[in-house]
């Protein structure tokens, strides 16, 4: 045979230049830099809060109650010496330590924050795939993932949290649920234009199996979208979160979290605006680092955002 | 016509278009000069990446930011339009040039209504006052032979077929009598027969009115029923001027030569009968959506109704139809990629039409599909080796047999075995069409499904890859089932033809008595179509 490509064709093929690496152009992204840096900083604060210069986060001392920042104590250890302490962000109303416990409370809020994402990620990834490839099933999913979502979030929150014992536990799963139909509704739609594509049905007409179908053609096509829904997820998670701490339905009031302090600081903060400022501060912070992260990621890595080069 | 006497609507002197770094070439266009005179169509014919679409947007001011003209002058009437600023330009666009796009649906605004689009021109470059303007829109669109264009008026975009709405872009162009009418692939979307009826609009309204038409196309078939004077580009540089007659029947250039023999001729070559065991037959074959919908009213559309076909072994048979014809959903219906309403699939001796996923999967191997667009047919993120061996693995091949099965069909395809670990965005479209068909085969099918498999490529490109497809056919004793709405591909490659018009064979037989008597009306109305019919092309005319 003699079947030669003319050099026509092979002008054809596409540079190898117009593409580099998705992973590349990520890193370069000033909002994902800056996101990423900012989020990455909190979680050392979490990960270290020992070693920043606090003390006890629960720790209740009636003397010390209602102090503005930068009062002095001294603190009397068991073996007798003394030091000085400054409570930089002021105490509350039962005498603890505000920079200690917004310290520690970026522990919980960070764990709520990735928990919920990966969690409600992980379900409405399968939930979607199933929903979106089988299409007996799909009817019978959506009507329950519209029914889910007709629930207002933090209504459901509630009732869920309600129904067993405040906790981390529980609060992850108040709020993991009422994420999951957005995941489900974003993989089903993305599955459904893939199922469409030439080369899965070539995979069916080769007789590829339907789980490593769904696997090895239409999985990778959500990673994308899934990483920069899951950032959204984290930091409405952590909103959330303090939303129910706040409320006093969330976290037990004695460990620290962002929304617990303010909920602490709310009925003297006229006087002592400041147990709501630091953590309330925190609180906006993270949420807009981790919003900035998505917005770069999803500029990247979702081609309907992508900028043509 | 004597176009030496007149002063040229539009002369491009020079012109070269620069492409960012890091393309393939440094210029999209490089130094090319020709020029239309009033009243002429001149047609750019080109295969892609030729450069003809870039030099269609530098006179219209359209080129992408990335793109510069940094040589040369565009002279529309004496002025020369690079130089001309934003304002100007707006000016002129609509009023001295207009252009016609490839897509009628998505060149127009969905939410405005037809007339008013046609309207917008008239309210952005002339005082006339509302009702005269919807005077002047319905008289254009009567000139473009819209059927009532007092109704048509006040139509949106969608409630309109296809050919209508290129119609209504012809009426926005011309509206305001421009001297130049600049047509990118215009009918290119379009069905064969609607085609012919637009062809005949432009050539009918630019002798009326004198426009002159830059008319850019890569088919030699539009060429033939057209052109004045053509202009042929390969990579950025013009290859040959001349007439219609000169390029067609005495070009000078090789590259000229080439594209016009790599047309296929309508006139089928004569073929043996094939006697081959049945290896398709479908029997009243249907396919109908819809239906139940709530309360059971739904609407019904039957996409085919009791199709019957046979394919032998080592025999290429046709189906050929416009769009809508309900030929893809047969070739997919007969892959199995959707399950018909009623009637059977024999495959070999199996019935596979109804049989669920789980007892269909073992014959599966023996139906394989080549499809349209070959970018979109391989999965970007996998290397083409993954691709192909990926069915064989499926049914229980080692991976290291799998690895040396794809490297021989490789080598068959005419593709080096050595680019098995590439990936797809690394090949061209013709190459990647030959993987495509290196993975059909890599399932060592009996019938292979080609839908439209070379209606994306470019015409050199198509004569390769349909010559690989009677290759491989002859060597595996194939029988192909070649879904086509190309009358000329279908005339080269079938041994027969059936025909689908609105879900139904209309006619079937052998090719060459189907192209010597068509006995259905739309047969005879498919070959009136077909552009350049009196051109004879193919081999016969190069030789």
């Amino acid at each position: 045979m003699s079947i030669e490509a003319l050099p026509a064709d092979l002008a054809e093929t596409a540079p190898a230049a117009r593409k580099p690496s998705t992973w590349g152009i990520v890193v370069r992204n000033p909002s994902v830099i800056i996101g990423a840096s900012i989020v990455i900083f909190l979680a050392l604060i979490g990960l270290f809060a020992p070693l920043l210069g606090t003390i006890d986060p629960s720790e209740i001392n009636p003397v010390f109650r209602n102090k503005k920042p930068g009062v002095e104590r001294t603190i009397r250890a068991d073996d007798g010496t003394e030091r000085q302490f400054v409570h930089r962000f002021g105490t509350d109303t039962l005498g603890r330590d505000v920079y200690s416990r917004v310290v520690y409370g970026a522990r919980v809020s960070l764990i709520i924050g990735i928990t919920v994402a990966i969690i409600s990620v992980s379900f409405g990834l399968v939930i979607g795939l199933v929903s979106g490839y089988i299409r007996w099933l799909d009817g019978i999913i959506m009507r329950f993932m519209d029914g889910l979502m007709s629930i207002p979030a933090i209504l459901l929150a509630m009732g869920v949290v309600s129904l067993s014992r405040a906790g981390l536990v529980a609060v992850v799963v108040a709020i993991v649920i009422p994420d999951i139909p957005r995941v489900v509704r974003l993989v089903r739609a993305i599955v459904l234009s893939i199922r469409e594509e030439p080369y899965v049905e070539a995979a069916i007409t080769v007789g590829t199996p339907t789980p490593t179908l769904l696997v090895r053609h239409v999985l990778p096509n959500t990673i994308a979208p899934l990483i920069v829904q899951g950032t959204f997820i984290c930091a409405s998670a952590i909103l959330i979160e303090a939303i129910l701490s706040f409320l006093g339905i969330g976290i037990p009031p004695e460990t620290p979290t962002w929304g617990n302090i303010m909920a602490e600081g709310r009925s003297l903060f006229r006087i002592y605006p400041h147990n709501i400022f630091y953590p309330g501060f925190c609180l906006a912070f993270a949420v807009l680092a981790i919003n900035m992260l998505g917005d770069g990621l999803r500029d990247t890595l979702d081609p309907r955002f992508a900028k043509r080069v | 016509m004597n176009t030496a006497a007149t002063s040229p609507v539009l002369a491009i002197n020079g012109l070269s278009v620069s492409l960012p770094r890091g393309s393939d070439r440094t210029h999209a266009v490089s130094d090319i000069t020709f020029s239309v005179a009033p009243g002429e169509i001149l047609c750019v014919v080109g295969e892609s990446g030729s450069g003809k679409s870039v030099t269609a947007q530098a006179v219209m001011g359209l080129l992408a930011r990335e793109l510069a003209a940094d040589k040369g002058e565009i002279l529309l009437e004496g002025e020369n339009v690079l130089e001309a600023t934003h304002a100007r330009l707006r000016d002129l666009r609509g009023t001295r040039m207009a252009m016609i796009f490839q897509e009628p649906m998505t060149a127009l605004n969905p939410v405005m209504t037809v007339g008013g689009q046609i309207a917008e021109v008239l309210e952005i470059h002339t005082d006339l006052s509302e009702v005269d303007r919807r005077q002047r829109v319905l008289q254009i669109m009567r000139h473009v032979h819209l059927p009532e264009p007092e109704r048509l008026i006040d139509v949106y975009p969608h409630q309109i077929s296809g050919g209508q709405r290129q119609r209504i872009m012809i009426a926005a162009a011309l509206v305001l009598d421009p001297a130049l009418l600049i047509a990118d692939e215009p009918t290119t979307a379009l069905d064969v027969t609607t085609q012919a009826q637009i062809l005949k609009l432009i050539r009918e309204l630019q002798e009326r009115r004198g426009t002159g038409v830059l008319f850019i196309t890569h088919d030699f078939g539009v060429v033939a029923e057209v052109a004045h004077r053509v202009v042929v580009m390969q990579s950025g540089k013009v290859v040959e001027i001349g007439s219609r007659e000169e390029i067609l029947r005495r070009p000078q250039s090789d590259y000229t030569r080439m594209l016009i023999s790599s047309v296929p001729s309508l006139k089928p070559p004569a073929r043996t009968p094939r006697t081959g065991t049945v290896a398709l037959a479908t029997e009243q074959l249907s396919k109908t959506y819809g239906g139940k919908g709530w309360l059971g009213r739904g609407r019904v559309v039957r996409a085919a109704e009791s199709v019957d076909i046979t394919v032998r072994r080592g025999e290429t048979v046709g189906i050929v139809g416009e769009s809508g014809s309900g030929k893809s959903t047969v070739a997919r219906c007969i892959a199995r990629l959707i399950e018909p309403t009623s009637g059977a699939i024999r495959i070999g001796n199996v019935d596979v039409a109804h049989l669920p996923e789980r007892s269909l999967r073992p014959h599966r191997r023996h139906v394989q599909i080549v499809f349209q667009d070959p970018y979109r047919s391989l999965n970007p993120r996998r290397t083409v080796g993954a691709s192909i061996i990926e069915g064989p693995v499926n049914f229980g091949l080692a991976t290291a047999d799998a690895v040396n099965r794809a490297r021989r069909l490789m080598a068959l395809v005419g593709l080096s075995p050595d680019a098995l670990d590439r990936y797809p965005h690394q090949f061209s479209g013709g190459q990647r069409q030959r993987v495509a068909i290196a993975r059909a085969l890599a399932m060592e099918p009996q019938l292979l499904i080609a839908d439209e498999p070379v209606s994306a490529l470019d015409v050199s490109v198509q004569a390769q890859v349909l010559k690989l497809l009677d290759d491989v056919r002859q060597r595996f004793e194939l029988a192909v089932l070649f879904i086509t709405h190309d009358l000329r591909v279908a005339a080269q490659v079938c041994d027969r033809i059936a025909v689908m018009q609105r879900g139904v064979v209309v006619e079937q037989g052998p090719t060459a008595e189907l192209f010597a008597a068509p006995k259905h009306e739309y047969t005879r109305a498919l070959f009136e179509a077909a552009p350049g019919r009196h051109a004879g092309f193919g081999a016969a005319a190069a030789a």
